[in-house]
């Protein structure tokens, strides 16, 4: 979990938004639809975005869970993306914001050369109320090519 | 005054205050808010939109292992249970009756949420079916019974913001009259006439409502919210429970969305009778379906007609409008008000007539949508400027420019005239769209214009804290709901007070901390805390120049202020050596405030007048109906922006809501029953739905009253998206729709209905 073991003894029944945001405080999991409708609680597993919402906890087992917690470096450097979403001001209330940013590596470390219209597709199940999306648009852009540019 | 080059921090994009927290999920909303022995709350809700309660049996549920309590209408003895600031006719849980599906009816508390959950199942309510009263015409029709039995007393705000009250199923009534209307139309050139409906939306604010309250034994209440409005909430709490302001504190930590559905009081009544009762801190959780439940929009019927003269000057508008109000007043007299005035439009009309009344019925109580009623009232007046400039055989665009109002010319008598260059803006998006160039087939294009009388009550206080190290505090009442308060109002202490952004601090909102700020809505919070805060920074540096002069033996008038600090012939001193000097300590600070209120400056209203102009260009896909935008452009005629991105973020975002209940968003009854109150069936604009090209552009003329000649953005662009689209789809295919949303299916029918009558 963000690069560290985690033992954590869960119901069967406990989603993985709720182990997360409850049992390891990890509230940057953000809940809102509770239908993978929204994309607020997106979270990797294994690199893969899944809401968490309807995901149950025990199938992460073994598995490597990013939250947006785990995101920035062990020095506290942001993730090109982070930078990205401050620098165009992708975000105003930001209750979509973990979700969007997690969705958006997921695309990243797959497709590093990506185009708008990729984004928009691959975006789609992540909603934002406050945007209008083009200054996240913009900022998946921006590191993408940032990213681009590190490697 | 402060020329354009002198602003070191305003008028400039600086990182947001609240971003870091923003993108690390450091940022605690209430949602994510835990406090020591808390207990969980889950609501039982009512399967009918009219019924008496009969009995509730709770004993299954009382005895569930894990059930602290529960809490019932009947139980609510030494609390003055009904609130509301407009009309107190909100039980904070069902008492006798339920008037809309979904009310709560009981609540249980437990140690954790699936305990109360559980229990929630087991409480069996007896109720007596009444037969429903779902719309406007039934609630209006002679002989239908009341939906409440009785006139309330008024709220806070009733009288105060001048609301005529009414009766029956009438909640409200507001009446604007001027010039002689009959007249008018009877010499008129060209009459447009017709009916128009804009639906019933849902705000989908991400984070569903949520409170956390602790009302303890000597009667000190403390919540915790998600609320716009911290200080009305602190006021209808006072209310309930009869405690002085000074023992009720709302907290409001960051907020994920509102839009005006987090405005005024809504779970946090429920949720503090819910402590009151058990003795415990209490979190009450909405799931987004019961958000749905509690907060919609007001769906508005407007009978519309609309003249001009032989010359295409506009002579008279008159309307009638009537918004399905749900089950209870909430913020919806306000809304009956704003919808009466904001159908004028940004034009010089000199007839104007407008009957606008708020009507109950058992559905879901409706309140603030962002734009407050310009919205549901643009959608009309501005598809038939269009089809008038048609009739008048004139470009629609030349026909605005005609019959639009002129900065300082009035379009309300005695309300303030316009503080703005409508006429230049919608010119300018006309400019940006490019309409001059030839149009693709199934394309069309239109501009819009909307102006709203923005601002709300100006009563504002604040105060800032300057401290002896040169740091900044910024004590400010208004809510972070995303719309980047918390960094513009710092942006202007920093601008004041000479020192860098990021010595300053922004504290609130916290009842106990801040001072009052009537509301966080109406698009006041630049104009009206951004002024207070500006004041607020003069103030302290005049306390500041009369130490120094203590501290230096001279008058004050020899004193010249400089960045950061004063000027007394060669000597220089910042305000922290001003502090240091005169305390003789190091570690102190001083308090400069400010008081708004409806005087000077403020006395007219509205504060300011909101202007919304956009343009589309639309491209329609006539085998399926389907409309998406091909172009979108937003004028924000702002005064000034104090932070340039984060405005035209208003505008992008406003627009894009307006998108939403332009071509998907319904809120769709089926008798008693909302069919569509889950995220599944809600359509709301997702990032396939943005347009190709976006152009924002923002006019600066600092003709406002807010700092620096500043006015409020935020809610403007919401309007005139609908009628754009609506106008766009006429030029593209001489189809007009006067009902909201343009769904595939809509202008489909309409399609086919007009190719079947060509064939007639």
């Amino acid at each position: 979990l963000n690069g560290k073991l985690a033992n954590l003894e869960i119901e069967p029944r406990e989603t993985l938004a709720e182990v997360l945001r409850g049992r390891c405080r990890l509230t940057g999991v953000k809940l809102s639809c509770e239908a993978q409708v929204c994309g607020s609680c997106t979270v990797l597993v294994d690199n893969l975005p899944v809401s968490a919402c309807t995901f149950l906890a025990y199938e992460v087992r073994g598995k490597r869970v990013i939250t947006i917690e785990g995101l920035a470096d062990g020095e506290g450097r942001l993730h090109p993306l982070q930078q990205a979403f401050l620098d165009h001001f992708a975000f105003q209330c930001g209750f979509c914001t973990p979700g969007m940013i997690l969705a958006a590596k997921a695309l990243l470390d797959e497709k590093p050369e990506v185009t708008d219209a990729e984004i928009v597709a691959h975006m789609n199940g992540n909603l934002c109320r406050c945007t209008g999306y083009l200054p996240i648009l913009k900022a998946i852009r921006q590191a993408a090519s940032e990213l681009r540019r590190q490697k | 005054v402060k020329e354009w080059s002198e602003f070191a921090v305003v008028n400039h994009s600086v990182p947001r205050g609240d971003g870091i927290a923003k993108v690390t999920g450091s940022a605690i909303y209430t949602s994510d808010m835990v406090v020591e022995h808390m207990a969980w709350a889950k609501v039982l809700r009512s399967p009918f939109a009219r019924a008496r309660i009969l009995s509730i049996d709770i004993s299954a549920a009382k005895n569930q292992p894990g059930v602290v309590d529960v809490l019932t209408g009947d139980m609510l003895k030494g609390l003055h249970p009904y609130y509301g600031h407009g009309v107190k006719d909100h039980p904070l849980i069902a008492i006798g009756q339920v008037r809309f599906v979904g009310e709560p009816v009981a609540a249980v508390i437990a140690e954790d949420e699936l305990t109360a959950q559980e229990a929630v199942g087991k409480i069996a309510v007896e109720y007596e079916e009444l037969t429903p009263i779902l719309d406007v015409d039934t609630a209006l029709a002679p002989g239908t019974p009341r939906i409440h039995e009785t006139d309330f007393a008024d709220g806070a705000f009733r009288g105060f913001d001048d609301f005529p009250g009414a009766s029956g199923n009438i909640c409200q009534a507001v009446h604007v009259e001027w010039g002689n209307v009959d007249a008018a139309f009877a010499a008129a050139a060209h009459i447009a006439e017709g009916e128009f409906y804009f639906p019933m939306v849902y705000a989908y604010a991400m984070e569903p409502y949520v409170a956390i309250a602790n009302y303890e034994a000597k009667g000190h209440l403390t919540v915790h919210s998600s609320a716009q409005h911290p200080f009305m909430v602190r006021h209808d709490l006072a209310q309930v429970f009869g405690l002085p302001l000074n023992s009720v504190r709302v907290i409001v930590p960051y907020i994920g969305g509102g839009y005006g559905s987090k405005s005024y009081t809504k779970i946090e009544p429920l949720v503090a009778a819910c402590s009151w009762k058990s003795g415990r801190p209490v979190k009450l959780q909405l799931s987004v379906e019961e958000a749905f439940l509690t907060t919609r929009g007001d769906d508005a019927r407007v009978r519309i007609r609309t003249a001009v003269d032989a010359n295409g000057q506009l002579v008279a508008r008159q309307a009638t409008i009537h918004l399905n109000t749900g089950a209870y007043a909430e913020n919806s007299p306000m809304v009956c008000r704003k919808a009466a005035n904001r159908i004028v439009g940004p034009y010089r009309i000199p007839n104007v007539k407008i009957d606008c009344f708020a009507v109950y019925t058992n559905t879901v109580p409706a309140s603030s949508y962002r734009g407050l009623g310009g919205a549901q009232v643009t959608f009309p007046g501005e598809s038939q400027i269009d089809e008038l400039a048609e009739m008048a055989g004139c470009d629609s665009v030349e026909f605005r420019l005609k019959n639009l109002a002129q900065c300082r010319e009035s379009i309300h008598p005695g309300m303030r005239p316009i503080d703005a260059d409508v006429p230049g803006d919608v010119l300018e998006a006309a400019r940006m769209l490019r309409m001059d160039r030839p149009l693709a087939p199934g394309h069309g294009r239109a501009v819009c214009c909307s102006a709203s009388d923005a601002g709300a009550h100006p009563v504002t206080l604040a105060m800032v804290q300057v401290y002896a190290d040169g740091s900044v505090s910024v004590l400010s009442g208004s809510t972070e709901i995303g719309q980047g308060s918390h960094t513009i109002l710092t942006q202007i202490a920093a601008e004041e007070m000479g020192v860098p952004l990021e010595k300053v601090r922004l504290v609130g909102s916290d009842t106990a901390v801040t001072l009052f700020e009537r509301s966080t809505g109406a698009s006041r919070t630049t104009t009206l805390m951004g002024r207070a805060v500006l004041e607020s920074c003069r103030e302290a540096i005049a306390q500041c120049k009369v130490m120094a002069a203590d501290v230096l033996k001279v008058s004050t008038d020899q004193l010249v202020q400089v960045r950061g600090g004063i000027r007394c012939g060669d000597i220089r001193m910042t305000w922290p050596q001003i502090l240091e000097k005169y305390f003789q300590m190091e570690g102190c600070s001083i308090i400069g405030r400010a008081y708004l209120r409806k005087a000077g400056d403020l006395t007219l209203v509205p504060v300011f007048w909101e202007i919304g102009v956009v343009g589309v260009e639309i491209a329609l896909d006539e085998e399926t109906g389907s409309i998406t935008l091909d172009s979108l452009v937003t004028i924000g005629d702002v005064g000034l922006a104090i932070h340039p991105a984060m405005t035209e973020g208003q505008d992008l975002g406003a627009a894009t809501m307006g998108l939403g209940a332009g071509l998907f968003e319904e809120l769709i009854y089926d008798g008693q029953q909302l069919m569509n109150g889950t995220m599944l069936e809600y359509r709301v604009p997702r990032f396939s739905d943005i347009a190709g090209n976006i152009e924002m552009k923002l006019v600066q003329n600092r003709d406002g009253v807010g700092p620096y000649g500043a006015k409020g953005g935020g809610e403007g662009a919401v309007n005139p998206v609908s009628p754009c689209i609506a106008n766009a789809l006429r030029q593209a295919t001489g189809v007009r729709i006067r009902r909201l949303p343009l769904t595939p299916e809509r202008v489909w029918k309409a399609l086919q209905e007009k190719k079947t009558q060509g064939l007639l």
